[in-house]
């Protein structure tokens, strides 16, 4: 199944020899305790390659802990994640960037004294083995692999169109840029599998249409699957594949959008029922 | 009109790779190479070369190494003096123990033993930041320089207690020890520096300095980059030490002739923190700035009144000084932590668009 051609010569995402479609990764039974506080309670979904998942819920139900748990922040106390058939629990964050997950924070950690350029080049680290000797030379292979990246990131550059704030140090940002730019750096990592926390989060309209467009485009130019929290209604019924709820740390409803949006149970959740 | 960047353009990532791709800050190096090469040597007297050039390079040198770690990895340290302190004692044991060996080599060398150690304190950086890792290093200052005052080996049981620099010569010329000339050392200190200075530019605008400002600025967000955060700490402390190393040994080889253990107490490491501050963290040039007006200062308070026929005493010119440093490092805090490298950013910055602001 190939329904996502891709019209660009863009880079896309690793390849990961799991056709459209099949399961990705697949959540199973996870359950988290920070000491007596249940923060998810025996949650399963899976996410399939190329959609867009949105995991949805009220505040405090669970869904930034699903998502640290996913990349590797978190140990479930029980369950596991299945990842490209990788079955794995207990991981460092930098070995779920080593499978080809990605992601971007609710409140967005860029690394402020760095220019847009290096925030992008920076998610790029992994893939770059030239050593320190190397470095020092700045000639040869070393200029040549940051040549070869720098490429890569401007191809990343050009199309979240970000061109003018380059060299602009990210903490001179607003807000909306930055998250653009936080995108960016999640991009550079060409992952399998892109979480993001709230990335229309404080946007106006404006900006929010832009950042929909760039998740559209992603997903479908680059074919990259993506998992997304999102508060805002409007945006995640249109742009989702697929709907997981959460409330209070539980699975309520898993379903394309129209079946989510009429389940009773999400709607009791959000509205407020009388316990 | 000094800087116009309208009209150079860039067709490659690798001409936009240049060192300076501005062509007259490349103007401005060469300018200031000239003076250090040619012009300053051939003008410079004893005084001159003692007190203000071979000073100022290597404090140079030595907050640059801090700079890398504090600056660009963002890991504070006040163990220094002590680092230093190791490269000087190492560098002393190599020539003793080795006679034949180059100076050059043997100075190299020894910046790869506090490069070990500083590694090795650096590992409780893995745990904590911050101030408790500053004292941390604090613990390793006062450690070594206790070690400096007890193994006797160190310092070939002289009884002084202290190291002694032999005569040494390279290609023939004395390049240190009491009968070496102040310009041979000068440029023997010159060309470590720039060398030093060259790597460690290359270094911090690379990959390696992309992820230790990552580690600076946000280690978890490094670490969702894939960033191992263990690794780029120790190298940070590998590299810092190395550097802080090499001007160790440089300071008592090339310029102080003999030292004692406490020459590379706290005090030293401040001096250095200091430099490194007033010039400005997360930057190379800025380090040159700090330890020219930190070395420079003393040297002016002395000079100044007494060509104004002031009478000024020596204490005087001493209590004068730390008020001015103490005074300083409060102004840098508050109006620019960035420092005076930063103050020569905005300097080129305003000039590159002057006269229409827009």
């Amino acid at each position: 199944m190939n329904a996502h051609a891709q019209p660009h010569a863009m880079a896309t995402a690793m390849d990961d020899g799991i056709a459209m479609g099949d399961t990705l990764m697949e959540v199973k039974n996870v359950s988290l305790r920070f000491g007596g506080v249940k923060a998810i309670t025996d949650i399963s979904f899976d996410v399939k390659k190329g959609e867009i998942r949105a995991i949805i819920g009220p505040n405090g139900a669970g869904k930034t802990s699903m998502l640290n748990v996913i990349n590797g922040f978190y140990t479930p106390q029980e369950g596991t994640i299945v990842f490209r058939g990788e079955e794995r629990r207990a991981m460092r964050p930098h070995h779920a960037v080593r499978q080809g997950i990605a992601r971007t924070f609710q409140n967005v950690a860029l690394f402020k004294g760095m220019t847009t350029l290096e925030n992008i080049m920076a998610g790029r680290s992994v893939m770059m083995h030239r050593n320190i000797l190397w470095q020092m030379l700045w000639r040869g292979p070393a200029l040549d692999e940051e040549i070869a990246h720098r490429e890569k990131v401007e191809e990343i550059i050009d199309f979240l169109e970000i061109e003018h704030i380059r060299r602009t140090p990210v903490g001179r940002l607003p807000y909306g840029l930055q998250k653009r730019v936080e995108l960016g750096r999640a991009l550079a990592m060409e992952p399998s599998l892109l979480l993001l926390d709230e990335p229309m989060a404080g946007m106006n309209l404006e900006e929010k249409e832009d950042m929909s467009r760039f998740i559209l485009d992603v997903n479908q130019q680059r074919g990259t699957t993506i998992a997304l929290i999102e508060h805002d209604m409007g945006v995640v019924m249109d742009l989702s594949d697929r709907v997981v709820v959460l409330d209070y740390g539980k699975k309520i409803a898993d379903g394309t959008p129209d079946e989510v949006k009429t389940d009773q149970s999400v709607i009791d959740a959000y509205l407020g029922v009388a316990h | 009109m000094l800087y116009r960047v309208a009209g150079q353009y860039k067709t490659s990532y690798q001409a936009d790779y240049a060192l300076f791709p501005v062509r007259q800050d490349a103007f401005l190096l060469g300018i200031i190479l000239i003076m250090a090469f040619v012009v300053l040597p051939a003008t410079a007297n004893d005084f001159v070369f003692r007190a203000l050039l071979i000073p100022v390079l290597i404090y140079a040198l030595a907050a640059m190494g801090l700079n890398i770690l504090t600056g660009y990895a963002g890991q504070l340290s006040l163990g220094t003096g002590a680092f230093m302190g190791v490269g000087a004692y190492a560098c002393f044991k190599l020539v003793t123990i080795f006679p034949e060996m180059n100076i050059l080599v043997a100075v190299l060398l020894s910046g790869f033993f506090s490069a070990t150690i500083g590694m090795a304190f650096g590992l409780p950086s893995l745990r904590i930041k911050g101030f408790y890792l500053a004292i941390a290093t604090l613990a390793a200052q006062f450690f070594l320089v206790w070690l400096f005052q007890k193994w006797g080996w160190l310092y070939n049981y002289h009884t002084s207690g202290a190291i002694l620099v032999p005569n040494i010569q390279m290609f023939g010329i004395t390049v240190s020890g009491p009968t070496a000339t102040a310009m041979a050392q000068y440029y023997f200190v010159l060309g470590v520096v720039a060398l030093m200075t060259i790597l460690a530019i290359n270094v911090t605008r690379g990959r390696i300095g992309r992820i230790w400002k990552s580690v600076r600025d946000m280690d978890i967000a490094a670490e969702l980059v894939g960033i191992n955060l263990m690794k780029a700490k120790l190298m940070a402390f590998f590299v810092s030490s190395y550097i802080v190393g090499v001007s160790g040994a440089l300071f008592v080889f090339m310029w102080r002739g003999a030292a004692e253990a406490e020459l590379f107490d706290v005090q030293l490491s401040f001096r250095v923190l200091f430099i490194a501050i007033i010039g400005g963290l997360g930057s190379i040039l800025g380090n040159y700035l700090g330890a020219i007006l930190i070395v420079a200062l003393p040297v002016l308070l002395n000079v100044v009144p007494r060509a104004l026929g002031l009478p000024i005493s020596s204490s005087m010119v001493e209590h004068l000084n730390t008020m001015t440093i103490g005074a300083l490092i409060i102004f840098f805090l508050i109006v620019e932590p960035h420092g005076l490298a930063r103050f020569w950013q905005i300097i080129r910055e305003k000039l590159i668009i002057w006269p229409f602001p827009h």
